[in-house]
């Protein structure tokens, strides 16, 4: 194929991927809203003026980046996760391995796909923020590449999990019991300073712990651990999870008999 | 006609992860312009064969050329080649129809614009453009079959393979499918056929082979290979009331009802049998095939072949 029909190809999956999950917006982008919605007036309402401040801002301030994180993580998980194991279940994979398109055409295809969503996510949940606290972004471009690049790595690892997913429980058991405690433990709540020092070491081996606190510095410019090795470890991260993705479309890895 | 066949197929084997056998060295090819049946009873190894040409399924050994192009070295071009048509439906059921023809044209790079045009052009040939903007799911099973070939001729492939494609299709809608790829073919387009319809494949193609157990036992052209057939089973029709005990010179009647009679009759004794009813002053209403010919020698042939290879075990298993 040459650049433009790849161009084409690549195009094609992306739309179709976003009108995947704009037709069934009630599924994919209102539950996360109402979630996160919750969160903001239960921890930072109700609870969070009672906590009084976190590292010199108000617990709401704080815990505003940590909640839109969460939602560009397990936005772009679930959209890639659902999708290319739904097409595996209904065989309409098939109509992408029959055709011309490069392995890693389809990959950019399904993972962008994930990252709209989970941006899209992102940005409703920022303005809902702005009906409960003033939100004033420290460093942009920084906030944005960080929430990008989470959202690339979410997706490929959305990607990895619906290719060894056999039934719609194994596209559930990751999320469960491995995203979610990952997520809670990684800082969107609290301050790691405010752990005993073994505790605050253990969390140091999250990697949604440098993410979260990436993103938390460029929106109020206060970070846990540096932003620089958690840009670093999150582009790591991207290239062995795009590799190992690839990899497993090379191989036919649970897709090709 | 150009000399580079539209499918060659080298020693190709597939043993799949259980250890069974699904092809065991196969060679064919299927030349431009073809209407070609690659046939055999389930589970003989055709949707694999298709399956490898089409790369759902990874072969363990052998080539495989579509038009010139290895499915391994040159993908992308073997691939722009090949339209398929699944045995099973294979598209996201939540889609609309359009959308369904007009991705799978985008995927083979085709302009957004282009793919509408074609998309609306094969699903108006197929008679499902009524039908276009609504769900697939809302599709009938002939329908979303239909759909399954405007899907697979969207980007104009030079050779489409159709996996059973009339399976669970009402007759009516049968023979107008056979018209339509009757005209696909006759504009240029190679085309394999695999059915379980035996009369089907008579009357559409014109090259054949026929697949058992992973092995091909038959390869020629239909009429050689309808040339084989030298007995032919027929029901007539009579006006008389034909006696309980029914002898005729030279043949083997059987008996079905007051009224007709089947008889097997060999190449060019027909006329035979017509004396011989005439001397017994029986009057022929009717006459039908009891089965096609085909079907006849398909059967005998797996007969042969199971024969054949329950020889070979037991030859092994006493030299063991």
């Amino acid at each position: 194929m040459n650049r433009h029909e790849i161009w084409v190809a690549f195009t094609t999956i992306l739309v179709k991927e976003i009108r995947r999950f704009m037709r069934i917006w009630p599924q994919t982008l209102v539950p996360p809203v109402i979630t996160v919605t919750l969160y903001f007036i239960i921890f930072g309402n109700l609870i969070g003026s009672r906590i009084g401040e976190m590292d010199g801002y108000s617990y709401m301030e704080f815990v505003v980046p940590g909640l839109i994180m969460m939602g560009v993580i397990t936005n772009s998980y679930s959209n890639v996760v659902s999708s290319f194991f739904g097409a595996k279940f209904q065989h309409s994979i098939e109509e992408l391995i029959v055709s011309p398109v490069p392995n890693w055409v389809i990959l950019a295809g399904f993972v962008i796909g994930g990252v709209t969503r989970g941006l899209a996510v992102g940005l409703i949940v920022t303005l809902m923020s702005l009906f409960f606290t003033k939100l004033h972004i420290n460093n942009v471009p920084l906030t944005i590449l960080v929430a990008l690049l989470t959202s690339i790595l979410f997706s490929i690892a959305g990607l990895i999990n619906a290719v060894f997913a056999n039934n719609f429980d194994d596209i559930s058991i990751i999320p469960t019991f491995v995203l979610t405690p990952l997520i809670y433990l990684g800082g969107v709540f609290y301050s790691v300073s405010l752990l005993p020092e073994f505790w605050a070491g253990v969390s140091k081996i999250n990697p949604v712990l440098y993410m979260v606190n990436a993103f938390r510095y460029g929106v109020l410019g206060i970070s846990d651990i540096s932003v620089g090795f958690a840009l670093a470890m999150v582009a790591g991260f991207i290239v062995v999870a795009f590799s190992y993705a690839l990899h497993l479309l090379n191989t036919g890895t649970r897709i090709r008999s | 006609m150009s000399s580079i066949p539209a499918l060659r197929i080298e020693n190709l084997r597939k043993v799949y992860d259980n250890g069974f056998a699904a092809l065991k060295g196969i060679d064919l090819e299927v030349q431009q312009g073809d209407f070609f049946a690659l046939l055999g009873p389930n589970g003989a190894g055709k949707s694999t064969t298709i399956g490898i040409i089409c790369s759902l399924v990874q072969k363990t050994e052998g080539t495989v050329k579509v038009f010139d192009y290895d499915i391994d070295t040159d993908f992308p071009m073997a691939k722009k080649q090949l339209g398929v048509v699944p045995q099973e439906f294979n598209f996201n059921h939540f889609e609309n129809v359009i959308d369904i023809v007009v991705t799978q044209a985008g995927y083979y790079g085709l302009p957004r614009e282009l793919a509408r045009q074609r998309a609306e052009k094969y699903l108006r040939l197929l008679d499902i453009w009524d039908k276009a903007h609504g769900p697939s799911r809302a599709l009938s099973g002939g329908m979303k079959r239909r759909l399954m070939i405007a899907r697979a001729l969207v980007h104009e492939p030079r050779l489409l393979i159709l996996d059973e494609p009339t399976a669970g299709v009402d007759i009516e809608l049968r023979r107008s499918m056979w018209e339509f790829l009757q005209e696909v073919n006759a504009a240029g387009t190679t085309i394999i056929l695999t059915t379980h319809y035996l009369e089907e494949a008579e009357s559409l193609c014109r090259n054949i082979a026929i697949i058992d157990e992973g092995n091909i036992i038959q390869n020629s052209s239909m009429r050689d290979l309808l040339r084989q057939s030298n007995l032919e089973s027929f029901v007539l029709d009579v006006q008389e009331n034909l006696p309980a005990q029914l002898v005729l010179d030279g043949f083997s009647p059987v008996r079905i009802d007051d009224h007709s009679l089947e008889v097997s009759v060999e190449r060019g004794r027909m006329n035979d049998l017509f004396v011989a009813l005439n001397a017994l002053n029986i009057h022929v209403i009717s006459m039908r095939n009891k089965t096609n010919r085909l079907e006849q020698l398909f059967v005998s042939m797996l007969e042969d072949n199971d024969r054949k290879l329950a020889a070979e075990r037991a030859k092994s298993g006493a030299s063991a």
